[in-house]
């Protein structure tokens, strides 16, 4: 069998795809019980008769967890249902404390949405959703032995603390027509998720925690021959690749599986619907469970909650608490910043976009903005491994900083002196160069003094000088700047020194 | 009564209510009161499951008589006391109850100690009423008969060949048999009312959401209703108000205060029943056959005494009744199927040892299950299969709307409506075993008010003249309006007692040591 490469099964198939994004919802306490909802903490110290599933125990809804779902429902341009209820997704598992997950099926709270998707070359692609329900994580297993799966592991380990952490479920509508942007698409739009739910504040958007993880299903068509619509084309059957998770491995995700149903198909032989595993390491997959094990849900409305009924004035509130979409509100800020594409690429990067508006905000310009939190401020949270906004310093703060240096209080040297200053916790800009003593010496009679120190100390400069050759006062800037200990104009320096030798600058 | 009567007086047959005045009047102590229960438990439980009335599953001895002795202190120094404190109950298995076992009947949960109190077992001791043990019932409530529970049946005090009703058979029996003045039963198809009915005792399935079931070891969570057991109604109606009211652990819980339903009690012993229109449900009267003579013969007794303390009768027509139990068997296996999932050896309970988890599951659920419970998995597990739900489950959904219609249209015209709580007397241990729809035929009557979320009471309606056993009066109400059962039964049961002279119980034969 040829092994196709990801361009060529583009360009013998249609390809089509869909993405679930489990999203863990940032709330103090878990979906159904009062646990805290902590990352990290000892394994089965956050749990309770609820989220242990013990005998008798009964759910009850963390209001804060429906508003987030219902906001971020709003985010992704969802209908809110007025009723929607839970129901029970029945399996066994040993992860899963009561045998069935508290999920949504055939009410969800938020449906039928759409979202703008920017890829890197500024084309907007429109994706529909489907659905955003809640649900319960599951804990966390630890196979221990064998292969490090369930089966034949001498062990097992089940850690609760994740059990009943809540979820919002984002499930796309069929996308069609990508071709060869299918991957970046897909990566483009769990990146714009993932920007969504930072900016809604209703989760910390960690894929390498799993606070964002991804599904992705892909099938092949055969493109459609002249005279045929290529929507009328029957979809393929798909694979669904789970828990594919940083946007990397997403694309890899779609570049393998469709280079491997390609080349199945040109060979003859069917492609599986089935799940399969995505391994980070061989960034390939590898099947899941088989479909004669294929599970029956049995899913039945949850009889232990009410349905979850929002009133319209309590979603319109909400509506009102939504931020500006992330790509586009990039868009404006580089439109109103002037930045280029590298610089803002940079910033996003450097999650500093809310930063550098704050240090707009504040009353300096976005490019000072900008060069203090992509130079400086950058290299020392680099340096201290902590992320910028981490850092002990405003905008306010930088904005200040600033507009010393615009004034002419202090040079960009010492200006950074005072923002080690700051950092360092000893108070406001100004006060660290009142206290450091870092203004800038602007006093012509204390420089002519220097000055004149300085060309008595090296009586052959001024003539060099005189000769013509002006660079020669760099010597003596040089000088006057050691002796005043860098806090002298440099530039007011070299103009004394020039009137001194009696030519113009 | 002198400080003698009160040595001398077996304080076993008294009434809740009569204890709880007696000791506030310091007549007699807690301890005093609680060691009784002890000591009758000792003399006709049976030391093993196979002798004795063995409504018992554990009994908890020590703690009673130390919570009893606390109320006791306690009251001697004038601390205020709750109205019940000091009056013992008995407790269903099916409700946990923290650092005593609670198995729900089963074997899968020997052994078990729940490290939490349900919110019913936390209201029980902070009325300070000392808890004798908790009560035998079929397994995980499936059953009508305690023939289904893991450790064996329990046997009906007026006559020990037979069934005590179920699943709350040990509640009832335990009352019956004077082991317990109270008890906590559930209610899911009427297993606090067919027991009561076949022991002659006092049982009230509360409307949907009155009582918190957090805690309750769920059967189907849709069905299932804590409810109060008594030997009268008024005993019955002072636990209804220990047990009930809202719940932030139970979101189904109604968010409204427990209905005055002593007040009620108090108000119906006067015997005046001027006004209120009382429904005769004709398609569970027996006017079609299935019914004992002698229960319908005590039914309309009943309904000439109401008759003649003013009540109104009419005939009322709940023609989807006919359809309820085949809706209700499944529904309840449906959930109960779900429900029973979690029972699969990695957190708690039993566990099967073998080579793999999976094996280990099945093995754990293959032998910790009795064959009632496994029936109902498997019927559930098929009912909500894809491809069947709609039909299955689907209809009954459908079937639970019509039920809640008819009931509406009834209530539209009358205040209660009634009917003889179960068709017959109590059978005889072992005779409808293996004849599960037989089984299930006993609680045709009592399925409907779960199906719709309404209240229900059982009350004693005299003795089958043909066997001398125990039927049943059953009372039904509108959801919220609870009031209504303990007011009607309050009367019925002043004017049957007045002709027998005291409470029907106290004529059950002694249970045989």
């Amino acid at each position: 069998m040829t092994t196709m490469t990801y361009a060529q099964a583009m360009d013998e198939f249609d390809p089509v795809f869909g993405i679930e994004v489990h999203v863990e919802l940032n709330t103090r306490t878990k979906m159904f019980c009062g646990c805290a909802n902590e990352f990290g903490a000892e394994p089965n110290t956050q749990v309770c008769p609820v989220c242990l599933g013990l005998p008798g125990a009964m759910p009850v809804t963390n209001e804060k967890a429906v508003e987030s779902a219902i906001r971020l429902g709003l985010a992704l341009g969802c209908s809110i249902r007025e009723s929607s209820r839970f129901a029970r997704k029945n399996y066994f598992y040993p992860d899963l404390a009561k045998d069935y997950q508290i999920s949504q099926y055939d009410e969800p709270t938020c449906y039928e949405g759409a979202l703008d998707v920017v890829l890197d070359d500024g084309t907007v692609v429109e994706i529909g959703i489907e659905r955003a329900h809640m649900e319960e994580d599951a804990g966390k297993n630890t196979h221990v032995g064998g292969t490090g799966g369930i089966q034949g592991a001498d062990y097992s380990l089940v850690d609760y603390n994740r059990g009943g952490v809540p979820l919002v479920e984002i499930v796309t509508k069929p996308i069609t027509g990508m071709g060869d942007r299918t991957a970046e698409v897909a990566r483009a739009y769990v990146a714009t998720i993932r920007d969504i739910v930072r900016a809604l504040g209703i989760s910390d958007g960690r894929m390498e925690q799993g606070s964002v993880r991804a599904d992705v299903n892909l099938s092949l068509r055969p493109k459609a021959v002249a005279g045929e619509s290529q929507d009328d084309v029957p979809f393929g059957k798909r694979s669904e690749t789970k828990n594919v998770n940083s946007l990397r491995a997403i694309e890899r995700a779609v570049h393998f599986e469709a280079a491997r149903q390609a080349s199945l198909l040109l060979a003859g032989r069917p492609v599986v619907q089935e799940t399969r595993h995505w391994h980070e390491d061989t960034s390939s997959t590898t099947p899941g469970r088989s479909k004669e094990e294929a599970e029956d849900y049995r899913y039945f409305p949850e009889p232990d909650l009410l349905p979850v009924q929002p009133a319209r004035e309590w979603v319109e509130e909400l509506r009102g608490t939504i931020p500006e979409h992330p790509a586009k509100m990039r868009a404006r800020l580089r439109e109103e910043w002037g930045f280029s594409d590298l610089e803002m690429r940079d910033a996003v990067a450097a999650d500093a976009l809310g930063l550098i508006a704050s240090t707009v905000e504040a009353g300096t310009t976005a490019q000072s903005a900008r060069k203090w939190w992509m130079g400086e401020l950058s290299r020392v949270a680099n340096d201290r491994e902590v992320a910028l906004g981490e850092l002990p310093v405003t905008p306010a703060a930088v904005a200040e900083l600033q507009g010393l240096v615009d004034s002419g209080k202090i040079n960009d040297k010492l200006a950074r002196q005072a923002l080690e200053g700051v950092l360092a916790g000893e108070g406001s800009p100004t006060e660290v160069v009142a206290s450091r003593g870092l203004e800038v010496v602007s006093d012509d009679s204390a420089l002519e003094k220097a000055v004149d120190d300085a060309l008595a100390a090296q009586p052959d400069v001024l003539a060099k000088i005189q000769d013509g050759k002006v660079q020669a006062a760099g010597a003596i800037v040089g000088a006057v700047m050691k002796a005043t200990r860098g806090q002298a104009d440099a530039a007011r320096v070299r103009e004394i020194i020039l009137q001194r030798a009696g030519v113009e600058g | 009564m002198t400080a003698v009567d009160a040595a001398a007086r077996d304080w076993t047959r008294a009434t809740a209510a009569e204890m709880a005045d007696a000791l506030a009047a310091g007549e007699v102590t807690s301890v005093a009161l609680v060691q009784a229960h002890l000591d009758r438990i000792a003399a006709v439980d049976g030391a093993d499951p196979s002798e004795g009335v063995h409504a018992f599953l554990h009994v908890n001895a020590e703690e009673a008589l130390a919570t009893a002795a606390a109320v006791d202190a306690d009251r001697a120094a004038g601390v205020a006391m709750p109205r019940m404190a000091g009056v013992p109950i008995a407790v269903k298995d099916v409700v946990v109850t923290q650092g005593m076992p609670s198995t729900a009947g089963s074997r899968i949960l020997e052994g078990w100690i729940p490290p939490y109190d349900a919110t019913v077992t936390r209201k029980i001791r902070e009325a300070r009423m000392p808890i004798l043990g908790k009560t035998n019932m079929d397994e995980f409530a499936m059953g009508s008969s305690t023939e289904h529970s893991g450790y064996g049946p329990t046997r009906n005090p007026w006559d020990l060949e037979r069934i005590p009703g179920g699943s709350g058979g040990g509640s009832a029996a335990a009352l019956a048999a004077f082991e317990a003045p109270l008890a906590v039963g559930s209610d899911t198809g009427g297993s606090i009312r067919q027991p009561a009915s076949v022991t002659a005792t006092v049982g009230v399935k509360p409307t949907y959401g009155g009582v918190s079931r957090f805690g309750a070891i769920a059967l189907a969570s849709s069905l299932d209703q804590l409810g109060p057991c008594g030997r009268t109604v008024l005993d019955t109606a002072l636990l209804h108000e220990v047990m009930g009211g809202h719940d932030v652990m139970d979101a189904t819980s109604l968010d409204e205060p427990v209905p005055a339903v002593v007040e009620a009690a108090l108000a119906g012993a006067a015997m005046d029943l001027t006004g209120v229109r009382v429904g005769v449900v004709k398609e569970i009267s027996g006017e079609d056959g299935g019914f004992q003579d002698g229960v319908k013969q005590r039914f309309e007794e009943s309904l000439d005494r109401l008759r003649a303390m003013g009540a109104e009768t009419v005939e009322v027509s709940c023609p989807s009744f006919e359809y309820a139990l085949a809706a209700y068997y499944v529904i309840l296996p449906s959930e109960a199927s779900s429900n029973l999932a979690k029972f699969d050896s990695v957190r708690f309970g039993m566990r099967v040892e073998k080579e793999t988890i999976e094996k280990t599951m099945l093995a754990t659920r293959a032998e910790g299950f009795g064959d009632e419970v496994k029936r109902r998995i498997i019927l559930g597990t098929y009912a909500l299969s894809a491809g069947y739900y709609d039909a299955y489950y689907g209809s009954a959904q459908k079937v639970r709307t019509l039920v809640q219609r008819d009931f509406d249209a009834a209530f539209a015209q009358c205040d209660v409506l009634v009917s003889p709580t179960t068709p017959t007397t109590p059978f005889k241990i072992g005779e409808r075993i293996d004849d599960p729809l037989a089984m299930y035929l006993n609680d045709v009557a009592t399925i409907p008010a779960n199906l719709a979320g309404i209240p229900g009471m059982s009350l004693p309606a005299g003795l089958a003249p043909e066997d001398g056993l125990p039927t049943g009066f059953q009372i039904l109400a509108p959801a919220h309006e609870d009031a209504r059962l303990y007011k009607v039964g309050a009367a019925l049961e002043a004017s049957l007692v007045a002709d027998w002279g005291g409470p029907l119980t106290a004529q059950a034969p002694e249970v045989a040591q």
